[in-house]
C-alpha cells in the first residue's frame, strides 16, 4: 500500500465507536451466556487430582495429636498434608500481618479452620479420606466479644503478638485502633439545644459470591507451579503464596481464572497455597473446588459492629458535635482490620459538617470467624449507626428528616474529622433532593383496582401468609460517604501494558494488566478508554497474569480509577510513540505532522481540526508499539495515632438512598418495594454498568437491612447457618425496583473526573430501609438485620 | 454404573458414575460441559438449572441416575433448543448430529483464557441476547441457570408481567446485579419475541 497522507487522500475520518461514556457491551458477555467462559472451578487437566481441606470442628482448641495414617492409606489417595509438611520456615500469611497458619499448627482459633488437606482421584474420595484423619483437641475457653477478649482475665488470641499495631493497643486482643480527636466536643455539646444517642449493633454480613473459591495448581517441569484462581488482587496472593512453597515469585506463576464475584471476600488466600502444595508434593495438577458450606469458612467476612454515638444540635437544626466509639469484631486473625478501623473512624461523622468530634474505632481478635474486607469496607457500619441518629435528631427537633440531613450535608471544601478537606464535588445536599423529588409508588400496589390482593406483592410473598390486613407503609432516607482507593499512606499504584500493531490490514490493540475481573465490568471499560485514546476498533484484553506489573486489588472502587487510569496512561504513551512514528515517516508530506495537535481517530492520524494525516496501517506497517506503564494516585498520609489527623484518603464518593417499605405488623414481615438511589459518578464511563453497579450495591445493603446475617453461637463461636438454605440471600422476589439518577459532577482529580462507584449505593442502602421500617412501625429498630421478633415483639 | 442419556441432543454415555454423583458432577467434570454452574449443590441458587425432558430443575439434586434415558438441555445447548423449540420433541434438535458437544469434544475440553472480544460467531437465543443487551450479565456466574429458567417461563408465557417473571425466577439467586438488569432482559427478550411473531 502507497503512503497516505498526502493533500489528496484527506477525507473526513469516521469516529471511533465503543469509546467512553458510550454503553458499551462486555468483552466477556457471548461467553458468558453461552456457558463457555471458564470459571475457576470450571478449570480442567489431563490426570487431574482433587484437594479438600480439613477444618476443625471447634473454634478454640489446642491440638494434641493428629493422626493422618488411615486417611493416606486410602486407595486412591495421593497426599494428605499437616502443619508438619510445610516447605520452609514461613508458615503464616496475611493481608498486613502474617498472622494466619496455612495449616492450623498447636491451636486452632476459629470454628472452619483449616487443619489438614487432601488429594485424591475423586472429590467424594477425598472428603472420605479427610474424614478419617483424627485429631486430639483440648477445648479452650472461647473470646466472643469486647467483654471476653479485654476482661481481666482474658486469654490471648495470639501470644506473643509482635506486628507494628502492638505499641499503641491497649490490649494484646485488641488488633488496631484510631481515635480521632477534633476540637472539644464536650465543649461544643454545651451549645446543643438536644442532645440524642444510641447503641447499634451490626450483624455479620457474607459476600456470597456465587462462584465458590476454586482453582487449579499445576507443577511445571522448573520446580515451580502455575496456578489460575479466582481472586481479587494476583500480586498480593503471589507474594504472600511464594514464601511458603519456598520458591521464588517467578516460578509462582499466576493467571486469573474467572471469577464469580468477588465483594472483597477474595482478598484473602483461601485455598491458593493448599492447592499448590498438594500440586507440588504429588507431581501433579491439583483442583480445589469448595462447596458452599466450606466457602462459609473460607473466606473472611464483613465486621459485625457494636457502635455507640452521641450527637447534639441546635434548635436550628446545625449539628453541634458527635462522639462515638465504634467496636468492630476482628474474629480469630487480622485480615484488613487495621484498614477497616482506619475506614470505619475516619468515616464515621458521615458526610456532614461537624467540626468537635471524638472517635474512637477499635478493633478485636476473637476467636469468632475472622472478619476483613467487604463493599463498603467500615463505613457501612458506621452509616447504619449515624443515619440512624440524624433520624432521632430530627425527630426530636421536629423537623423532616430529610432537611435536618440537608441543612448540615457537606459540600465541597468542608473539613472531615480528619481535617483533610474535600477538594472535589460533595453533592450531599442535592442527592438527597434528587430521591425526594421522586414521585412515590402508589399505595397498596398489591390491591389491584378492586380486586384481590396479588399476594406475591405482600410481605411473604409467594408463602401466601397475608392478605394485606396488617399491612402498613413507611419511607425513610439516608446518604453516606465512602472514601475510594487505598488510604492512609499506602502506596497505592496500578501497571498497564498497551500494544498497538496492524493485524490483517486492521490496526488492533491489546490491552494487558494484571487486574482482576470479577464482574464489575473493567475489561469493558478498559476496552473503551483504549478506543478513545488510541482510536482504534479493536481492543483484545489479554487474560490477567503476573506477567505483567501490578493492578492492585479490586477493591475499594478503585480499579476504574487506578488500573483505569493506567491504562489511559499508557495508552496516552503509546500514541505519542505512533506520531514519533508519523512524524519521521511521514511527517514530511504534510505540514500539520509538524504544528497541529494530533490524534488518533477512526484508525487514523488526524488533527484537531478533523484532518486526515495518515492511515495507522501506513504509520505502524508490521512494526508494533508496546509499552508498560505505572499510574499512581497522588500521595496520602497515615492517620495520627492519637488524633486521628491527616490527608489519609484519595477521594470520596457519595449516594442517597430512599427505601419505601410495606410492614405486615401481625407478622413481622418486611417488603421493601422501592428503593430509589442517587449517586454522583465523576463520570459516567459505561453507563449501563454505572447503573448495574449502582443495583447491585443497593440490593446488598437491602440484604443486611432485612435477612443476611452469619449467626455464631455465643457461648462456643460456632457458626449455627453456613449454607443458602439458613443464610438468607435476597431473591428476585425479595428487591424491589431500583430507580438510580446519576449525577456527573467532575472530579478535577482523576481520570476523566471519574469517581470510584462501587461501593457507595451499600453504605445508605441499610439505613434507608431500616428508617422506612422506623418510619412504619413506631419501633426504635437499633439492630441490623431486623428480623420478625424485633417487630412483633416477640 | 453407565448412564446413558441424551445431553443438548446428543445421545452421551458415562461410565464408572458414583451411585452419589449429580448430574451437575456428570455434566461438568465427565461430559466437559460446565456451563452448568455448581455454586450451592444444595438446591438453593439455581445456577446449576438445566432442563430435564423440557422441565427446569437443579442438576445439583438430581442424581446421575435419574437421568437415564432422558434428555438433558443445559445452557451450552441453549441456543439449539431455542431455535428448535417448535419442533415435534424440543430438545432434540441436533437428531441429526450436527450440533452439541460430542463426548470425545466433550473428553478433549480445557478452559481456555478470554480473548476479551465477543463471540459474534455465535448464534445466540433470544434470551442469551437479551441479557447481553441488557446489562444482566455482570460475573455471570449466575447466568446459566436464570437463562435456562427464563427461556422456560417465556416459553410458557409470551408476555410475563413483572410479577410472573419474579415468581419464575424466584429460585436463581443473582449476588452482582440486584436484578433489576435481569428483569430488563426477560422484558426485552419477551418484547423481541413478540415483534417477531
Ligand atoms: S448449585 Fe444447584 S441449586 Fe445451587
Ligand atoms: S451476575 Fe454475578 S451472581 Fe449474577
Amino acid at each position: 500500500m502507497g503512503v497516505t497522507g498526502s493533500p489528496t487522500n484527506i477525507q473526513q475520518g469516521s469516529k471511533t465507536k465503543g469509546g467512553i461514556g458510550e454503553s458499551t457491551l462486555r468483552p466477556d458477555g457471548t461467553l458468558k451466556v453461552t456457558g463457555e467462559f471458564a470459571y475457576s472451578s470450571d478449570m480442567w487437566h489431563e490426570d487431574m487430582l482433587w484437594g479438600f481441606t480439613l477444618r476443625s470442628t471447634t473454634a478454640h482448641a489446642e491440638i494434641r495429636s493428629i493422626d493422618t495414617s488411615e486417611a493416606l492409606a486410602t486407595s486412591g489417595v495421593y497426599a494428605v498434608l499437616t502443619y508438619d509438611d510445610l516447605p520452609t520456615d514461613v508458615k503464616n500469611y496475611g493481608l498486613e500481618i502474617q498472622d494466619t497458619p496455612v495449616l492450623a499448627h498447636g491451636k486452632v482459633r476459629h470454628h472452619g479452620e483449616p487443619v489438614a488437606v487432601v488429594a485424591a482421584d475423586h472429590p467424594e474420595t477425598a472428603r472420605r479420606a479427610a474424614a478419617k484423619i483424627k485429631i486430639e483437641y483440648v477445648e479452650l475457653p472461647v473470646i466472643t466479644d469486647e467483654a471476653s477478649a479485654t476482661g481481666p482475665d482474658a486469654l490471648l488470641v495470639h501470644e506473643g503478638r509482635d506486628d507494628h499495631h502492638i505499641g499503641h493497643v491497649p490490649h494484646p486482643n485488641i488488633v488496631h485502633r484510631q481515635p480521632i480527636i477534633r476540637g472539644n466536643a464536650d465543649e461544643a455539646a454545651k451549645r446543643a439545644d438536644v442532645i440524642v444517642s444510641g447503641d447499634y449493633t451490626f450483624g455479620m454480613q457474607d459476600q456470597a459470591f456465587l462462584g465458590p473459591e476454586s482453582g487449579l495448581a499445576v507443577p511445571a517441569e522448573d520446580g515451580g507451579v502455575d496456578l489460575y484462581v479466582a481472586t481479587q488482587w494476583l500480586h498480593s496472593d503471589l507474594r504472600q503464596i511464594a514464601p511458603v512453597l519456598g520458591l521464588p515469585e517467578d516460578k509462582v506463576r499466576m493467571t486469573l481464572s474467572g471469577v464469580g464475584g468477588a465483594f472483597g471476600g477474595r482478598e484473602d488466600l483461601s485455598m491458593q497455597i493448599h492447592a499448590c502444595l498438594l500440586a507440588l508434593r504429588t507431581g501433579k495438577p491439583v483442583k480445589i473446588v469448595y462447596n458452599r458450606f466450606e466457602s462459609f469458612f473460607g473466606h473472611v467476612h464483613r465486621h459485625p459492629a457494636k457502635l455507640h454515638y452521641e450527637h447534639g444540635a441546635t434548635k436550628d437544626g446545625k449539628l453541634t458535635h458527635m462522639k462515638c466509639r465504634i467496636v468492630l469484631d476482628g474474629g480469630a486473625y487480622a485480615s484488613a482490620s487495621p484498614a477497616v478501623v482506619g475506614n470505619a473512624s475516619s468515616l464515621s461523622a458521615g458526610p456532614y459538617v461537624i467540626e468537635d468530634v471524638d472517635i474512637e474505632a477499635i478493633a478485636l481478635y476473637t476467636n469468632n470467624p475472622p472478619c476483613g474486607a467487604m463493599r463498603g469496607f467500615g463505613a457501612v457500619q458506621a452509616c447504619f449507626a449515624y443515619e440512624a441518629q440524624m433520624d432521632k435528631l430530627a425527630a426530636k427537633l421536629d423537623m423532616d428528616p430529610v432537611e435536618f440531613r440537608q441543612i448540615n450535608a457537606m459540600e465541597q471544601g468542608t473539613l472531615l474529622p480528619t481535617g483533610q478537606a474535600c477538594d472535589s464535588p460533595a453533592p450531599v445536599a442535592e442527592l438527597l433532593r434528587l430521591v425526594k423529588a421522586r414521585p412515590l409508588p402508589p399505595e397498596q400496589q398489591w390491591l389491584a383496582a378492586g380486586e384481590a390482593a396479588d399476594v406475591r406483592a405482600l410481605p411473604g410473598g409467594l408463602s401466601n401468609t397475608t392478605h394485606g390486613e396488617g399491612v402498613v407503609r413507611g419511607v425513610g432516607y439516608a446518604v453516606g460517604i465512602k472514601n475510594v482507593g487505598f488510604s492512609e499512606g499506602f502506596d497505592d499504584y496500578s501497571t498497564a501494558r498497551v500494544r498497538m500493531e496492524i493485524i490483517n490490514g486492521e490496526p488492533v490493540a491489546t490491552v494487558h494488566t494484571a487486574m482482576a475481573e470479577v464482574g464489575q465490568g473493567g475489561v469493558t471499560v478498559h476496552a473503551q478508554i483504549v478506543r478513545t485514546e488510541l482510536g482504534v476498533n479493536q481492543v483484545t484484553i489479554h487474560p490477567a497474569d503476573t506477567r505483567v506489573g501490578s493492578a492492585g486489588s479490586t477493591s475499594a472502587s478503585r480499579q476504574t480509577y487506578m488500573t483505569g487510569g493506567a491504562v489511559k496512561n499508557a495508552a496516552e504513551a503509546v500514541r505519542e510513540k505512533v506520531l514519533e512514528i508519523g512524524r519521521a515517516k511521514l511527517g514530511t508530506y504534510h505540514p500539520a505532522w509538524a504544528t497541529a495537535e494530533l490524534l488518533l481517530e477512526g484508525g487514523k492520524v488526524v488533527t484537531d481540526g478533523g484532518e486526515i494525516l495518515a492511515d495507522l496501517v501506513d504509520v505502524l506497517e508490521d512494526e508494533a508499539v508496546d509499552l508498560e506503564l505505572e499510574w499512581r494516585h497522588r500521595p496520602t498520609v497515615a492517620f495520627d495515632l492519637k488524633t486521628g489527623q491527616g490527608d489519609g484518603h484519595v477521594q470520596y464518593s457519595f449516594a442517597a438512598h430512599r427505601a419505601v417499605v410495606e410492614v405486615d405488623t401481625e407478622l413481622g414481615l418486611v417488603k421493601v418495594i422501592e428503593l430509589a438511589v442517587a449517586q454522583d459518578v465523576g463520570k459516567a464511563l459505561n453507563p449501563l454498568s454505572v447503573v448495574g453497579q449502582i443495583q447491585g450495591g443497593t440490593i446488598q445493603g437491602l440484604g443486611i437491612a432485612v435477612m443476611e446475617e452469619i449467626i455464631v453461637d455465643p457461648k462456643t463461636a460456632k457458626v449455627r447457618n453456613p449454607s443458602f438454605t439458613d443464610y438468607l440471600l435476597p431473591t428476585i422476589l425479595d428487591t424491589p425496583t431500583v430507580p438510580v439518577d446519576v449525577l456527573e459532577l467532575a472530579d478535577e482529580h482523576a481520570p476523566y473526573g471519574l469517581r470510584g462507584i462501587g461501593e457507595a449505593p451499600t453504605l445508605s442502602s441499610t439505613p434507608a430501609v431500616l428508617a422506612a421500617i422506623r418510619n412504619a412501625t413506631g419501633l426504635e429498630l437499633d439492630r441490623t438485620p431486623v428480623r420478625p421478633e424485633h417487630l412483633t415483639g416477640v | 454404573m453407565r448412564v446413558n442419556f441424551t445431553v443438548n441432543g446428543r445421545p452421551q454415555e458415562a461410565d464408572d458414575v458414583w451411585e452419589g454423583e449429580s448430574l451437575l458432577y456428570v455434566l461438568r467434570e465427565r461430559m466437559g460441559l460446565p456451563g452448568s454452574k455448581n455454586a450451592c449443590e444444595q438446591g438453593e441458587c439455581g445456577s446449576c438449572t438445566v432442563r430435564l425432558d423440557g422441565v427446569p430443575v437443579c442438576a445439583c439434586l438430581v442424581a446421575a441416575g435419574q437421568a437415564e434415558g432422558r434428555e438433558v438441555v443445559t445452557v451450552e445447548g441453549l441456543a439449539d433448543y431455542a431455535k428448535h423449540r417448535d419442533d415435534a420433541h424440543p430438545g432434540t434438535g441436533c437428531a441429526a448430529g450436527s450440533c452439541g458437544t460430542g463426548l470425545d469434544a466433550a473428553k478433549r475440553w480445557q478452559s481456555k483464557p478470554t480473548d476479551g472480544r465477543t463471540g459474534e460467531a455465535d448464534e445466540l437465543s433470544p434470551i442469551q441476547q437479551a441479557f447481553i443487551d441488557a446489562g444482566a450479565v455482570q460475573c455471570g456466574f449466575c447466568t446459566p441457570g436464570l437463562l435456562v429458567a427464563a427461556d422456560e417461563l417465556l416459553e410458557q408465557n409470551s408476555s410475563p408481567s413483572d410479577a410472573d417473571i419474579r415468581e419464575a425466577l424466584s429460585g436463581n439467586l443473582c449476588r452482582c446485579t440486584g436484578y433489576e438488569k435481569i428483569l430488563d432482559a426477560v422484558r426485552l427478550a419477551a418484547a423481541r419475541q413478540e415483534e417477531t411473531v
